[in-house]
């Protein structure tokens, strides 16, 4: 009882961070207008003359390579720069409270801004007769793959008290992440090392988003982002207790 | 008495050398422990331990009788800590803050708003609610973080430098507030501002180096300044030469110390030989010289004290 009302409390001030400064108006500007940008514009929304939100999502991974370490930089990086870590570790929370308390408000956030492109998934069922299923499961998989984001960016915020250091490497681990299933980085493995270029790409997010958003729930896709936020909250976890107190 | 805090062997290593250094001690229900120290003695890192906030290399805190390495957030539930420079998010406002840690302290509805009402009137922070706390004074900011120590009642305060920053009038009204939450509860305070101590502690600990030096009441610290027991007197300084050269020849005066006290006047201070009464011998000698204005007895200063005991230096006996 008092475990979740402490992650819950946790969480809530978090979120209410969020929009006590300009990041939340900034961000969800910027994911709206980008993300309507790159659909109509890149996308070829319109010329491609079907009624799915395809172009809309397929730019989500690259979205996000920007977008998200924003969002994650200054979950930990923050309150270790200003010395609120000591005064929220001094609360009755763990560590592990706290940085699940931490990934929700950021991935709720997250979800939030998602959630107000509706108008988009709207405008293509008044066009057209899109496959609903899909789109949700496009939507389903858009949130989990920000959720991996988040955790790793989590991580790494973690390890500094330098919010640009985290911006930094959070994008540059996430791109990593994501590059791994590119035809590029596939391309290149699958002469010499057929069997790493499968297993490099099935350990990217690419290839799981790209699962997801061809309309099909499967469960190895749901297990790769649930262990790979899990793994992220575990290692965040382990980081605020090494580095507590420093 | 009913030991609230105990410390045995407490020990913190930051590479190779120990900021804190095999501290032990212990409080009860009712006391209110001045914890001293120079900077960097250690002060702030045995509270920080104490508070679960940073974990310990060696030896054992336990508040309220739980273990601070083994179980933090239950010894965490019964104390209320400040820490140095009372950090507190800016962003928020007092009234969101205290809501907050009413929340992370599982406190909801009618019980969380008379805690928050509680503290709110105790810190008379009215004013203070509604305004980010970026935005307020040291002295209000320093109140909310004593707000959020003191929300849940707690049984345990442990206050890292609680008057740092407060006006005199505002110390004096933290410093009532301390004597009233030390009569149910332990608080150990550290602070710099001796008279401080002198005013409220009912027990000091000093450290220096990371050791204890010395654990004693605030008298019997002041029985061991070298000015303990001094006859001081004001006089014109056209006697003074005078009366310094008599009171030096008594036996029981070991030195007569001369300052300078402004408008002519001058300030001899008669240094008593070791369990001697210099005041009586004092007191007869000065027979027939009516120019002495003032003639006091020194209860002895606590900064010579805390000078001798953090500088290595002899601090008598005791």
């Amino acid at each position: 009882m008092s475990r979740t009302s402490a992650i819950a409390a946790v969480a809530r001030r978090e979120l209410a961070a969020y929009f006590a400064s300009p990041l939340a108006y900034v961000f969800i500007t910027v994911f709206l207008v980008l993300s309507a940008a790159l659909t109509f514009r890149l996308g070829g929304f319109f010329a491609r003359g079907q009624a799915d939100l395809q172009p809309f999502f397929q730019f989500h991974p690259w979205l996000y390579l920007v977008l998200i370490p924003a969002l994650g930089m200054r979950l930990w990086a923050e309150e270790r720069r200003s010395g609120t870590l000591e005064f929220l570790l001094s609360l009755p929370v763990t560590a592990a409270q706290a940085t699940v308390a931490k990934f929700l408000a950021a991935w709720l956030f997250a979800g939030l801004a998602l959630a107000l492109t509706a108008p988009i998934w709207i405008a293509v069922a008044a066009l057209g007769e899109p496959d609903h299923g899909a789109i949700l499961a496009g939507y389903i998989g858009s949130w989990l793959m920000a959720g991996g984001y988040l955790a790793v960016a989590g991580c790494l915020s973690a390890v500094t008290r330098n919010q640009v250091v985290a911006f930094v490497l959070a994008a540059a681990a996430c791109f990593v992440l994501l590059g791994a299933g590119s035809e590029a980085v596939r391309g290149a493995l699958a002469e010499d090392a057929p069997a790493l270029a499968e297993a490099v790409a099935a350990l990217s997010v690419l290839t799981h988003f790209q699962a997801i958003q061809r309309g099909v729930l499967e469960l190895r896709d749901l297990v790769f982002f649930a262990s790979l936020i899990v793994a992220g909250l575990v290692i965040n976890t382990a980081l605020v207790e090494l580095k507590r107190g420093t | 008495m009913e030991r609230l805090l105990e410390i045995d062997g407490l020990t913190r290593r930051f590479g190779r050398s120990a900021a804190v250094d095999g501290i032990g001690f212990s409080v009860a229900r009712g006391e209110l422990l001045g914890f001293l120290g120079p900077n960097g003695a250690g002060k702030s890192t045995t509270m920080k331990m104490v508070a679960g906030v940073l974990p310990m290399s060696a030896g054992r805190v336990r508040v309220c009788g739980h273990d601070v390495a083994r179980a933090a957030v239950p010894a965490q539930r019964r104390l209320g800590y400040l820490a140095e420079g009372a950090p507190l998010y800016a962003d928020m406002t007092a009234g969101a803050l205290l809501d907050f840690v009413a929340r992370v302290r599982g406190l909801a509805g009618r019980a969380k708003a008379r805690a928050i009402g509680r503290a709110v009137e105790r810190l008379e922070l009215q004013a203070a609610l509604d305004r980010p706390i970026e935005t307020l004074s040291k002295g209000f900011t320093r109140r909310v973080g004593l707000a959020q120590a003191i929300l849940h009642d707690p049984d345990l305060l442990i206050l890292d430098e609680p008057t740092d920053g407060l006006d005199p009038n505002q110390k004096r009204q933290v410093r009532a507030l301390l004597t009233e939450l030390a009569a149910e509860r332990a608080v150990v305070v550290s602070t710099h501002v001796l008279e401080e101590v002198e005013a409220v502690c009912s027990r000091c600990v000093v450290i220096s180096r990371g050791r204890i030096v010395a654990d004693a009441t605030p008298a019997d610290l002041l029985r061991r300044s070298r000015r303990h027991g001094a006859v001081g007197l004001r006089l014109p300084a056209s006697a003074a030469e005078r009366v310094r050269a008599r009171l030096a020849a008594l036996p029981e005066v070991a030195a007569v110390e001369r300052a300078p006290a402004g408008d002519g006047q001058t300030v001899l201070l008669a240094l008593p030989n070791a369990a001697a009464d210099a005041a009586g011998a004092v007191r007869r000698a000065l027979d027939g010289t009516p120019e002495v204005a003032e003639l006091w007895i020194e209860r002895g200063r606590l900064d010579d004290v805390f000078h001798d005991l953090t500088r290595g230096a002899p601090a008598g006996t005791a």
